[in-house]
């Protein structure tokens, strides 16, 4: 990608399989994530762009979109087959990734016991994510 | 009866298509008897209890058994009817049904109100009289596959978000064929909502894919209404349609239906027919024989944790002395105390407030009680039920009896076929009786629980009585007047569920019956 959105790089792990991508997110400035580098999978369906592709948090990320495990699947409603339309970006996908760090939408959660802390406790849920950034997404590190 | 009133009401209130069978209640029951006239006699799959069926009998509802041609046949009616009134094509009706999920008078009335933004938001947008066509475009560039080879044919809605028609293909197949969507499938691009008409669908995809596609927008249509349910049985591909369809009706009535494959189902909940008991309480007794709480009902009638190391025991006899076989720990049976507290009075824990340990007392009885109570219920209803699954190995017995009688007894096939009849009756039967007694188990005692018990018992001797017949030999089954006797038997037994069932359901629809859980307010919940 020519241009990629604000704070990711984007690398091919593979010169052969262009269907596989990895992604590193800055956390967003102004976010409890702001300094954890964050690798996020793209991975491309063979139906690519018949199919939306499957995107994944590599780095363990404390927010109420992601599953708090080593899978880190995301719900996020653009990848829904009802809404991936075969002329959507990448690109839109990887902002809408950022968007969520920015705003974790608490309505809609895969960790619910995450996304109640969030909405009635959020000193809390800042102090746990920036366990996680500490524990997991110091980018030197890895 | 005030419960076909209501459901008559409820028929043809939104419904124009129930209206001619919805008159009187006798004549949606009659519709019921046409679809078992349709059929030739000697169709083994009809559970030939008709004969036994008054007209207008309580435990019916009036339904309406549909095939895949009468299901399109409505459709078509109604997009010619909105293609005439609102002067729009066939394939623009099409889609706005759909969105409106086939009410009619409601597209009607929205689209008088305000055309354009029923039209946006049922995904047509400003529509341009034109065909839709393939066409090349000189310059023009696929947004999906970045192709541009000179003369590329290409392919736009009238949204104008135009590719190449490879990609639309494909797209098409994708949505069709992988995710068994069809009435809502959108344009392609990002972000337009713009629903594809079958005349651009046709254009694009191949015969097979379009079948394909027409199938599930009839699946949709029966989706989409709430008087239309498909049979669930394996491969059946009718729908039934019937008036019941508020959550409430399924207090004061069990809406068993019978499709033309010949299963029976209840058209509340999609079970398998469960008359006598209504919706709720088999949703409630089966979540009750599913889980285990009966087992820890047990447990706690029985056990107590160690107040020290919380094992379970179990005590089966002697004194209130308790000492833990696992920790040692000494205490009181009785107020669970430490045994050395006791002091002098040993043997006779009065540590313990009167009022309390008789508490105590009592919530144990009542559960034991209580346990005792589901058992004998769940024994005779599991009991029915393995002997309804046995009866599927009966069914196909009964075929290699048949045609051993003929060659013994030189009967004909015709003279043979009053043990097919005897073996469904008693398949139908058992399935009746297994139900009655998950509606007892909820039932509270009182006269009208009586006279319920009082016709299971009959309708359980006579169909025990059948089914032993049943299993004779066949030298013996050869003789006439075991035949007549079978004969006999079969008809009183699907008399005395016809009994059954009738009284239950008319005191189930005038709201007679009490239960020992509520049942209206777990139906509003839900």
């Amino acid at each position: 990608m020519d241009n990629p959105p604000a704070g990711m790089t984007i690398s091919l792990p593979s010169d052969s399989d262009l269907s596989k991508w990895d992604v590193s997110l800055a956390g967003p400035p102004g976010t409890p994530y702001a300094g954890g580098v964050y690798s996020i999978t793209v991975t491309l369906p063979p139906d690519y762009p018949f199919k939306a592709p499957q995107v994944n948090f590599a780095t363990r990320i404390y927010h109420p979109n992601v599953t708090n495990d080593s899978l880190g699947n995301i719900c996020l409603s653009l990848l829904k087959p009802e809404n991936w339309k075969p002329a959507s970006r990448v690109r839109a996908i990887l902002e809408a990734v950022r968007q969520l760090l920015i705003e974790p939408n608490p309505e809609d959660p895969l960790e619910t016991r995450i996304a109640e802390e969030f909405k009635s406790n959020r000193a809390e849920f800042d102090k746990n994510v920036k366990g996680y950034v500490a524990r997991y997404a110091k980018g030197a590190a890895k | 009866m005030d419960s076909d009133e209501d459901f008559v009401s409820n028929m043809s209130s939104d419904d124009d298509i129930m209206q001619d069978d919805t008159d009187n209640d006798l004549s949606a029951a009659e519709e019921d008897f046409d679809v078992f006239d349709d059929e030739p006699d000697d169709d083994p799959n009809v559970i030939p209890y008709k004969s036994d069926k008054k007209k207008g009998v309580a435990f019916d509802v009036g339904y309406k058994v549909y095939d895949p041609d009468d299901i399109r046949c409505q459709q078509d009616e109604m997009i010619d009817e909105v293609n005439m009134i609102l002067e729009m094509s066939k394939e623009d009706a099409a889609i706005m049904l759909r969105y409106f999920r086939w009410n009619k008078e409601r597209l009607i009335d929205d689209y008088m109100d305000n055309p354009s933004k029923v039209l946006e938001a049922a995904g047509l947008g400003p529509s341009a009289p034109e065909l839709p066509k393939l066409q090349p475009i000189p310059g023009f560039m696929c947004d999906i596959c970045c192709e541009d080879e000179e003369g590329l044919l290409s392919f736009a809605m009238k949204c104008g978000h135009r590719y190449c028609v490879d990609c639309y293909r494909q797209y098409l197949a994708q949505k069709i064929r992988e995710e068994g969507e069809a009435a809502r499938i959108q344009c392609p691009s990002d972000g337009c909502h713009r629903i594809i008409d079958s005349r651009s669908l046709d254009l694009l995809v191949t015969t097979e894919l379009r079948d394909r596609y027409r199938e599930l927008l009839n699946r949709t249509f029966v989706e989409d209404k709430d008087t239309l349910k498909w049979c669930p049985a394996p491969d059946c591909p009718n729908a039934v349609e019937c008036g019941i369809k508020k959550k409430k009706d399924l207090d004061k009535v069990v809406p068993s239906v019978t499709c033309n494959c010949g299963y029976r189902f209840c058209f509340g909940c999609i079970l398998s027919d469960h008359q006598p008991a209504p919706c709720e309480l088999v949703k409630r007794w089966l979540k009750k024989c599913a889980d285990d709480s009966e087992t820890a009902n047990w447990i706690s009638a029985n056990t107590k944790e160690c107040p020290k190391c919380n094992s379970t025991i179990e005590k089966n006899g002697g004194c209130n002395h308790m000492t833990c076989r696992k920790c040692k720990h000494e205490f009181c049976w009785m107020c669970m105390g430490l045994w050395s507290e006791h002091g002098t009075s040993w043997y006779n824990c009065n540590r313990f407030e009167e009022k309390s340990g008789t508490d105590a007392r009592d919530a144990q009885a009542k559960s034991r009680v209580s346990l005792e109570r589901y058992l004998h219920y769940y024994n005779r209803y599991a009991n029915h039920e393995q002997s309804a699954r046995l009866d599927k190995d009966i069914y196909q017995k009964t075929e290699k009896k048949m045609v051993q009688l003929q060659t013994a007894s030189g009967m004909s096939w015709i003279e043979v076929q009053y043990l097919n009849t005897a073996s469904q009756a008693l398949q139908t039967c058992r399935q009746t009786l297994k139900w009655t007694y998950a509606f007892a188990f909820y039932l509270a005692r009182n006269n009208l629980t009586e006279i319920f018990e009082d016709n299971q018992k009959d309708l359980e001797l006579a169909v025990e009585a059948l089914s032993e017949m049943f299993e004779k030999p066949i030298a013996e089954l050869a003789d006439a007047k075991l035949k007549v006797d079978i004969m006999d038997k079969t008809s009183y037994c699907n008399k005395r569920r016809v009994i059954l069932l009738d009284d239950t359901a008319d005191n189930l629809a005038n709201g007679r019956w009490s239960f020992n859980v509520d049942l209206k307010s777990a139906a509003s919940r839900r």
